[in-house]
């Protein structure tokens, strides 16, 4: 553990200097040395060491005091041993006050040495693995921030956390307001690229041109209005994540200058004749049915393909009935520090509301109804009446109608749908209530071309 | 083919020295050739009253033999590096030369009884740490290691009188032995 601490002795007498830092060599440290305060500073812009042994008396016009602040103005971390010759109250009480960890008497007990460092290390050696427990403990939290207990949106997580680290692309569909962004950002958070830039783009806000100056940046004078040069999304999330968000909404001009960044993570800015090349992880997201807008010509298959490396379907709020009490008391909890209101639960009148309700708008439109509810409320409660607008708002339920010219095998395709969709994609339930076997229930799936 | 040195100082009492020139010799393949250094009263701090380690180690570097691989000297006087009020040894880590001052493994240095068994296994333990350094090996976790660092005596008498299974292994991966 020794060698990933590196100390730096400080002084102007070089015997000094060097013996000490022989000393420490031989006790496993990496230790180099600097002769004077400028040179000290100088050497801890280039590195970070952990311990400084500094002079106190040192010419040219910076003393071991004015060296120790400098450094620790670029490394306010870093340990600080001042060291003297010429012990005086007040250079001891100026060295502690200015943030010196330790103050010694040259010369000084090899045991005394020996202990100073052996507890600076073993303090730094907690600090260390400490970081490196919160950064597990945060990557743990980002990624429950998807709040679930769904199975199928558990086998999401899960998934979220192996892939975090890898470059392949992610498809992320989902109905609006299913999370699909929380997710990519869960994807982002979990991975190696954690402390790289994310960056989120929604495709289907921009017309085409500035669509495609926003996601690859353009060269000055490119087009009226181009005054500068801008970098675009792309150049932004460079060794990060570019998230886009509609990403069926694009263009087939855009689709094709997406495909190749895709297969060559190069591109040329608006205007510009100079490749700009980026690493990139990308994670894509659509609300609608892209294989479907693939059969119909609407989107291009091979783009389609390049996206679809990793594919996560979110299932709509409807289909994971389980997760809106949990839900619920998340954003009640949330929302009450960020309003100010003493919320603390919701009743089983209010929850009941809450699950027979189709919710089409998903988490989202659940969240905005919470919000509305604690705005309005006046207890610590939300009760049935807090929710009252969403009987209003809510659709009437459809009556049952068979639409003119549907088929026996129509008929079928949509039955076995909604029971996929209420079993959230079991197969053996599904058989079960259908009344029909697993393997019957296969060869169905497979004739109609169902999605899973 | 270089050769590991032990040299002496003129006060050392050469039992000492035989005893320390053998145990060098059996851990690191000897034999081991010897020399003699006459005085280190150059190396003489008045203000300290103690010898500096550092003039002995450039001492013994102007004095290497041109058959020698390592050479580690042994004294009885008393040696300091300037930051610290002593030190049992120094060596050039990885380096050629070494020193080991017998002064403060004498158990009449700290007022009692002398006990040449204790100072013998001392001297020898020392020996060996000031040469495991110059094979590059730094301080080791184990105390019982004769790589583990001893500031004090009865660090030393902690130690055992060899180097453990990973500095042993440590040194195999050296050259082998003397010839460096």
């Amino acid at each position: 553990m020794k060698t990933h601490w590196q100390i730096l002795v400080v002084d102007d007498e070089e015997v000094m200097c060097e013996s000490l830092a022989a000393w420490l060599r031989e006790d496993g440290y990496v230790v180099d040395t600097a002769s004077s305060g400028r040179d000290a500073v100088a050497k801890a812009r280039l590195r970070d060491y952990a311990i400084y042994f500094v002079d106190l008396k040192m010419p040219g016009g910076m003393d071991g005091i004015e060296t120790m602040m400098q450094v620790r103005r670029l490394h306010p971390e870093a340990s600080i041993i001042i060291i003297t010759a010429y012990a005086t109250v007040d250079t001891a009480i100026t060295a502690m006050k200015e943030g010196a960890q330790e103050y010694i008497v040259k010369p000084c007990n090899p045991e005394e040495i020996s202990l100073l460092v052996n507890r600076i290390v073993k303090v730094k050696n907690l600090q260390r693995e400490n970081a490196i427990l919160r950064k597990k403990l945060t990557r743990q939290y980002v990624v429950h921030d998807v709040v679930s207990k769904n199975p199928r949106m558990q086998e999401i997580m899960a998934l979220c956390g192996e892939i975090a680290s890898l470059r392949s692309t992610v498809l992320i569909q989902g109905e609006s307001g299913t999370g699909k962004e929380l997710v990519a950002r869960a994807i982002h958070n979990a991975g190696d690229r954690a402390s790289k830039p994310f960056v989120a783009v929604s495709c289907a806000a921009l017309a085409e041109t500035l669509l495609e100056s926003e996601l690859f940046g353009h060269e000055k004078g490119s087009f009226t209005g181009a005054n500068q040069q801008k970098r675009g999304k792309f150049e932004m999330a460079d060794t990060g994540t570019i998230f886009l968000d509609e990403i069926g909404d694009i263009s087939p001009k855009l689709q094709v200058d997406l495909l190749r960044v895709l297969q060559d993570r190069a591109f040329y800015r608006v205007g510009g004749s100079e490749e700009v090349r980026v690493d990139v992880r990308v994670v894509a997201a659509t609300h609608v049915n892209l294989q479907q807008a693939v059969a119909e010509g609407k989107f291009r298959d091979d783009l389609y393909y390049r996206l679809n490396v990793i594919e996560i379907r979110i299932p709509p709020l409807r289909a994971r009935r389980e997760d809106i009490p949990l839900l619920a008391d998340h954003f009640v909890e949330r929302l009450s520090h960020e309003l100010g209101k003493e919320v603390g639960e919701v009743s089983e009148g209010a929850l009941r509301l809450l699950l027979d309700h189709n919710w089409p708008g998903n988490v989202r439109e659940l969240e905005n109804a919470v919000e509305r509810a604690m705005v309005t409320c006046r207890g610590p409660v939300l009760t049935e009446n807090d929710f009252a607008f969403l009987a209003q708002t809510a659709a009437p339920a459809p009556a049952w109608g068979i639409p003119a010219g549907m088929t026996m095998q129509d008929m079928e395709r949509v039955l076995i749908i909604a029971t996929l969709e209420r079993t959230q994609g079991n197969i053996k339930e599904a058989a079960s209530v259908l009344g029909i076997d697993r393997s019957t229930l296969y060869e169905k799936i497979k004739k109609y071309d169902i999605p899973r | 083919m270089k050769h590991l040195y032990v040299a002496a100082t003129e006060e050392v009492e050469r039992e000492a020295l035989a005893a320390v020139t053998a145990r060098v010799a059996a851990e690191f393949g000897g034999p081991v050739r010897s020399m003699e250094l006459g005085s280190v009263d150059f190396a003489f701090d008045p203000g300290r009253r103690q010898y500096g380690s550092i003039p002995v180690l450039d001492m013994l570097l102007q004095r290497f033999p041109a058959d020698a691989g390592k050479l580690l000297a042994v004294t009885e006087r008393d040696l300091f590096i300037p930051v610290l009020t002593f030190v049992f040894g120094q060596a050039q880590l990885g380096g050629r030369v070494g020193v080991v001052s017998f002064a403060r493994l004498r158990q009449e240095f700290y007022g009692l009884a002398a006990n040449r068994e204790i100072f013998m296994e001392r001297a020898c333990k020392e020996a060996l740490h000031e040469t495991g350094h110059m094979f590059g090996l730094v301080h080791c976790a184990e105390r019982r290691c004769a790589m583990s660092l001893a500031t004090t005596v009865r660090q030393i008498d902690l130690k055992e009188d060899a180097f453990c299974a990973a500095c042993r292994a440590r040194l195999q991966r050296h050259s082998g032995g003397t010839q460096v």
